[in-house]
């Protein structure tokens, strides 16, 4: 036995997976994953890429947020939506940001569409579909600016407009009927507005509110949200209880004497560090 | 030497015997309420129907109006609902013709609850809720399971969103888990208001209750009906 | 049935004007029999700093355990309070290096910012899919039934007091409507000075 722990092992652990089997064959099953079920939208226009997607998680017929973020910053001009599984999205883009990060610091220039697209679908093919994120990844580099989604097995393509997640019937029809070439901004903003929207309103997996993100060569614009299409709805009646009403036991109290909380920025100027 | 393969059965004439899966329910989702008072009873119900992910309509009342002193909620599979009232309106116009009276909302109750018994081995898959004024004017609220099981209950709520608005009406209206609570009847008014919000809330956090609500209330002056909009997401 | 209600449970966090509240049942049972009245699902973490892990109770132990670990070896290298947001994303990411094979428990994080004070609810799924709220946040086998009370019940700028009203009557009619979860309560209230434990009384069957 070692005197300090070995440092955990990277990547995913599969401790748990022949116990979940064989509680699984006994009848107990385990729960389904928070859902993005989502609306997704990305269409280029002729100065960028505008993404768009609603703010609704699922949890089975419950909403399991009301205002998530499924918009992700990959680099400054490159941003990513994702569908399906929420926490698949979340880890999957914050990884794989981590990585452009080093790679634009070790080659010193802003990373391509092109390579964040590699980066991710041959991470996701590595694992076979069951990583169950499909991503629009939109962006402007060097070359101009890109649209491409990639499914869950790692599969990939560039489009001038797509859309992704359970929605993507209703955003598809409104896109179709209304993209042409070389859109300007707000009558881009306005379509990715109007095809999230068709999701929010028409899929029940899709709700709430529009969040936008707008990529040109200057960099990035964010609406968190451009648009609330359906807001919280307002109650008539307070529902208060009066102090008192709950019957309790016993009670315990921990109070907390706060001397002064002192933290030393490392960042501080005046004191360099020693070498 | 014997053969352990099997007879080849005479229906199938050789072929293997196929089993299609038999799967005639559909969940439409749909959700009810409703709240008994001294003289009145109020019922609502969400105006979506679903399947799925998908809205089927935005503007259907789960709500029957059966007299005038008794309305039946019914939500689960849509078809078995609207099969269910509709056998249940022959049943009302029979009796009417027989007895040159309407059916009493007590006798209503105990025929729902015979009619869902009826199809005890391939039951409608419903969920009801009837409301309505008893013979001394007082109002009353009886809940089904879908094979008829029924009760005379004080509130209830059903359907989809039923797990998440009973313990409310638990709390406000049945005054649960509170040390001294004022135990004044609900008042008409109230009981309307209370709805609405359950509704606003359900709307809230269940993906199948939106578009709007459907809300009846019943006195021994009839039918008032109440609509009110809900987020359309 | 779902392995996740095997033991059964459920715990409600709630945010107020400079306060915030979790609060759980203390039933644990096998299926529909009930094994102990005063388990703990609601784990302090810091001062200040509560965590909920309602479902497999094997879980929660195992889970609550690796989480002080972490969090001690945390506090020795950087001799400083963790955030309840960085024990999110701690807690997040060791959920999510079980990915294949999850442990079974959905875990609810209450607390305050040791330095701004400001209140933080979260809630996550069981591969560690957080959700940040403004509100409340409800995990367990009477889920369901807590939205309904939390969505109606709650509303913004809660004093301590009326916070603990609030959640306490949340987590009662819940419960109640909930064959496995029950057999008494108990409620942490946070505050910037104080955290106040209170036991409530409850039905008991």
């Amino acid at each position: 036995m070692s005197l300090c722990p070995d440092l955990p092992r990277p990547g995913f652990s599969f401790d748990n997976c022949k116990r979940n089997a064989a509680l699984e064959s006994r009848g107990y099953k385990s729960k389904g994953f928070v859902k993005t079920g989502t609306t997704i939208v990305g269409v280029c226009y002729k100065d960028g890429v505008v993404l768009g997607a609603d703010s609704r998680a699922t949890g089975g017929n419950i909403v399991a947020d009301k205002f998530c973020d499924k918009l992700h910053k990959m680099s400054n001009k490159i941003f990513c939506a994702g569908a399906g599984t929420a926490s698949d999205c979340d880890k999957v883009t914050e990884m794989i940001r981590g990585q452009i990060a080093l790679l634009e610091l070790n080659s010193g220039r802003d990373v391509r569409v092109a390579s964040v697209v590699r980066i991710i679908k041959q991470y996701l093919y590595r694992y076979q579909g069951h990583i169950g994120c499909a991503l629009i990844i939109g962006g402007y580099d060097a070359t101009g600016c890109h649209l491409h989604s990639i499914a869950p097995h790692g599969s990939s393509m560039e489009l001038p407009y797509l859309t992704m997640g359970s929605g993507s019937l209703a955003a598809t029809a409104v896109l179709e009927s209304r993209w042409k070439p070389d859109l300007d901004l707000e009558a881009t903003k306005k379509l990715v507005r109007d095809a999230t929207a068709a999701g929010i309103l028409n899929d029940l997996g899709s709700g709430s509110s529009v969040n936008m993100v707008v990529l040109t060569k200057k960099g990035n614009e964010t609406f968190y949200p451009y648009d609330i299409v359906c807001a919280k709805g307002v109650r008539s009646g307070l529902y208060d209880f009066p102090s008192g009403t709950t019957k309790v036991l016993r009670t315990k109290v921990i109070p907390y004497e706060i001397e002064k909380v002192e933290v030393r920025g490392a960042s501080e100027e005046d004191e360099p560090m020693d070498i | 030497m014997m053969s352990h393969e099997p007879e080849p059965s005479p229906t199938t004439c050789g072929a293997p015997l196929l089993q299609r899966g038999f799967d005639p329910y559909r969940d439409n989702a749909g959700t009810l309420v409703g709240i008994a008072g001294e003289d009145f009873a109020v019922i609502g119900s969400d105006l979506r129907l679903s399947l799925g992910f998908s809205i089927f309509s935005r503007d259907q009342s789960k709500l029957f109006k059966l007299t005038d002193r008794a309305v039946l909620g019914s939500s689960g599979c849509w078809a078995d609902c609207v099969s269910l009232n509709k056998f249940l309106e022959i049943r009302l116009k029979t009796y009417g013709f027989e007895h040159n009276q309407p059916m009493s909302t007590k006798a209503i109750a105990q025929c729902c609850s015979t009619m869902l018994y009826s199809r005890r081995f391939f039951p409608y898959f419903a969920w009801n809720i009837l409301a309505g004024i008893d013979e001394d004017g007082k109002g009353a609220i009886y809940s089904y399971d879908p094979v008829g099981n029924f009760e005379r209950v004080p509130y209830q709520a059903a359907g989809n969103s039923g797990p998440q608005v009973l313990p409310f009406l638990d709390s406000i209206v049945g005054k649960k888990n509170q040390s001294n609570p004022d135990k004044a009847p609900i008042t008409k008014e109230r009981a309307i208001n209370l709805i609405k919000d359950i509704f606003i809330s359900a709307a809230e956090r269940d993906i199948t209750v939106g578009d709007g609500t459907h809300i009846i209330v019943i006195t021994k002056d009839g039918l008032e009906e109440i609509r009110l909009d809900l987020r359309k997401d | 049935m779902s392995i996740l209600a095997y033991n059964g449970g459920i715990v409600i966090a709630m945010k107020g004007d400079g306060c915030v509240a979790i609060a759980t049942d203390r039933r644990l049972g096998v299926e529909g029999r009930t094994v102990s009245i005063d388990f703990e699902r609601v784990f302090e973490m810091g001062p200040r700093l509560f965590v909920g892990l309602p479902g497999l109770a094997t879980d929660t132990i195992t889970v609550s355990q690796k989480l002080r670990f972490d969090m001690n070896l945390y506090e020795l290298q950087e001799n400083r309070q963790m955030t309840p947001k960085t024990f999110a994303t701690l807690l997040s990411g060791t959920l999510y290096e079980k990915r294949f094979g999850p442990y079974f428990i959905e875990p609810v994080v209450a607390g305050m910012d040791p330095k701004t004070n400001e209140p933080y609810v979260a809630c996550m799924d069981l591969i560690g899919s957080t959700t940040e709220t403004v509100d409340f946040v409800v995990s367990g086998t009477a889920e369901e039934e807590a939205y309904g009370m939390c969505e109606t019940l709650w509303r913004p700028g809660m004093k301590p007091d009326e916070l603990f009203e609030c959640i306490s009557q949340c987590v009662l009619n819940a419960m109640d409507r909930d064959a496995i979860s029950g057999w008494g309560v108990k409620v942490h209230v946070m505050e910037k000075d104080k955290v106040t434990t209170r036991y409530l009384k409850t039905r008991m069957d």
